[in-house]
């Protein structure tokens, strides 16, 4: 335990508290003083509070490490440049097709990015729902003298209204059921990959690969539990519906900072790495010694050479010159030109 | 990791000198399918307009990895064998540090699907005993995977060598290069 709160990050500490109690100031503002909180949800808010915690902390440390602090310092001064308006809509862009839209994932495999976007849309729209419901933030309220229409209050402010029994009111009322649909498909088709896969057979691991499947088709299926228990049993069940859906709801939200889940919020570098590459592009492309060719942008061969010496890797030559002036094909050339070097010097080519 | 069957005893040896530009290994290598069936490993020519000379590369799995280190995304990861895996797919942000600070030019960034992929040593294949696929072509052997006993028999007069030098960097592998008897290292001007 000692051991514990001597690593702990300062930085990360002070950063996490600060997210976590923006959070609960919020949850206060939006819920009007909580007048609009449902106390029935209160675990699921200690769970969302934890999780912001965690997650800000681990994004924190994760961003002093000195390739991410630099990707991250660049991606936000080549943001906030002249070129701002032209970067932010290249980056609003990429946002829909490689986070929302997850397109990238395609090159790697079409059914692969079909069972990961069922997957990723389901957990965002059941975000999008649950965390504003938990946080008091959207409200629903019958109004004296009218028994047939509900109206949603947004941070307590009247933001529309529907007729219950009505399409619109059956879709609202069973959004996070086809959000468990979504990702129960999702899920399925990503556990068929890692029994199949041979590849992923041998590398795959139960805590980082099979656990987050498991545990969001238990989500899923707890969470449908609840609706078939209310729309068949009567509500016969909803205790232990309820509490088993909140114990594995409760298990994500607590292993969200620490496990594979970290990677929603890590996939957000990309943005930033592609603006890292135009950008660099623009400013010129650093051409290899030995190729003659461009192999990458001037201003990465620039940074690399200052964080891996940051990292204590010093490729720097007698010459003044850096081993990472050569492109990967001009390193693989230099690499046997110095094997052959070595083998006449031996005298025998081959021993 | 799951279980596995890895021989520790096993190693990889390279001999570039001994590569006759065949591509049979690189057909081979996009078999592996901890690769998604992409070929990791590189032949190239050296200086086609003055020498035939071809050379091979295969991730000579470094016992610090650069590549590892100055991932942003924390993406590579090293085994308890020294095996150095290919980028994990859901952190890997394509950003390309590994491909340009790894001293031997060994990762790929495939680019439609924003990836660094790397050769892994065919870890789907030796990690049930088996040899990489490269090993189990090479008509040459240039490439060679088997015991160090063995290609002490094999090559009398070379030395299996496997700390390099980059200028003032010393990087140590768990993959071996056949240099000549006696040689401690091999310096890259």
């Amino acid at each position: 335990m000692y051991r514990l709160f001597k690593t702990l990050n300062k930085v990360a500490l002070l950063k996490a508290t600060i997210a976590a109690v923006l959070t609960i100031i919020l949850v206060l503002i939006g819920s009007r003083n909580l007048q609009n909180f449902d106390p029935a949800l209160i675990a699921y808010l200690i769970g969302t509070v934890f999780a912001i915690f965690g997650v800000a902390y681990r994004y924190s440390v994760w961003i002093q490490r000195p390739p991410t602090r630099l990707y991250w310092r660049r991606s936000m001064q080549f943001l906030f440049s002249k070129y701002f308006f032209p970067y932010l809509w290249r980056s609003t862009k990429l946002f829909f097709k490689n986070i929302l839209a997850q397109r990238f994932i395609a090159h790697r495999s079409r059914t692969r990015w079909f069972g990961h976007f069922m997957l990723a849309t389901g957990c965002l729209l059941a975000f999008a729902i649950t965390i504003p419901l938990t946080f008091g933030w959207i409200h629903f309220v019958l109004k004296p003298g009218d028994d047939t229409t509900y109206y949603a209050l947004l941070f307590g402010f009247e933001a529309g209204s529907f007729q219950l029994g009505s399409p619109l009111a059956f879709i609202a009322f069973h959004g996070l059921v086809w959000c468990s649909v979504l990702v129960t498909i999702g899920a399925i088709i990503m556990m068929k990959r890692r029994f199949t896969d041979g590849g992923l057979i041998a590398t795959q691991t139960l805590e980082n690969d099979w656990l987050p499947l498991i545990l969001l088709i238990a989500i899923s299926v707890t969470g449908l539990g609840i609706s078939y228990d209310y729309t068949f049993l009567e509500g016969k069940t909803y205790q232990f519906m309820a509490v088993t859906h909140a114990i594995t709801v409760i298990l994500f939200l607590v292993w969200l900072p620490f496990g594979k889940f970290f990677h929603i919020y890590q996939r957000l570098a990309q943005l930033g790495a592609n603006l890292y590459k135009t950008e660099g592009t623009r400013r010129g492309m650093a051409v290899c010694p030995h190729t003659q060719k461009e192999f990458a942008t001037e201003t990465h061969v620039k940074d690399l050479k200052y964080v891996t010496k940051e990292l204590g890797f010093n490729y720097e030559k007698a010459n003044g010159t850096n081993h990472l002036d050569l492109s990967p094909e001009g390193k693989r050339s230099a690499l046997a030109v110095a094997h052959l070097k070595a083998r006449k010097e031996g005298g025998k080519l081959f021993g | 990791m799951p279980e596995t069957n890895y021989d520790q005893e096993m190693a990889f040896f390279v001999d570039m000198q001994r590569c006759i530009g065949c591509q049979a290994c690189v057909m081979a290598c996009a078999e592996c399918e901890t690769n998604g069936q992409e070929s990791m490993i590189h032949v190239n020519y050296v200086d086609r307009k003055k020498s035939p000379q071809t050379t091979v590369q295969v991730c000579m799995h470094c016992e610090d990895p650069t590549c590892a280190n100055v991932c942003p995304a924390d993406a590579i990861h090293q085994d308890e064998f020294g095996v150095v895996h290919s980028a994990n797919t859901s952190r890997c942000i394509g950003c390309s540090n590994c491909v340009l600070a790894c001293p031997f030019g060994v990762p790929k960034k495939m680019e439609e699907a924003e990836l660094m992929m790397k050769c892994n040593l065919c870890y789907d294949r030796t990690s049930a005993g088996k040899k990489p696929m490269c090993a189990t072509v090479c008509p040459s052997q240039a490439l060679f995977y088997g015991t160090r006993a063995e290609i002490e028999k094999m090559r009398p007069d070379s030395e299996p060598v496997n700390s390099f030098f980059f200028g003032q960097q010393e990087v140590n592998t768990k993959v071996n290069v056949m240099m000549p008897k006696g040689t401690q290292s091999l310096l890259i001007p």
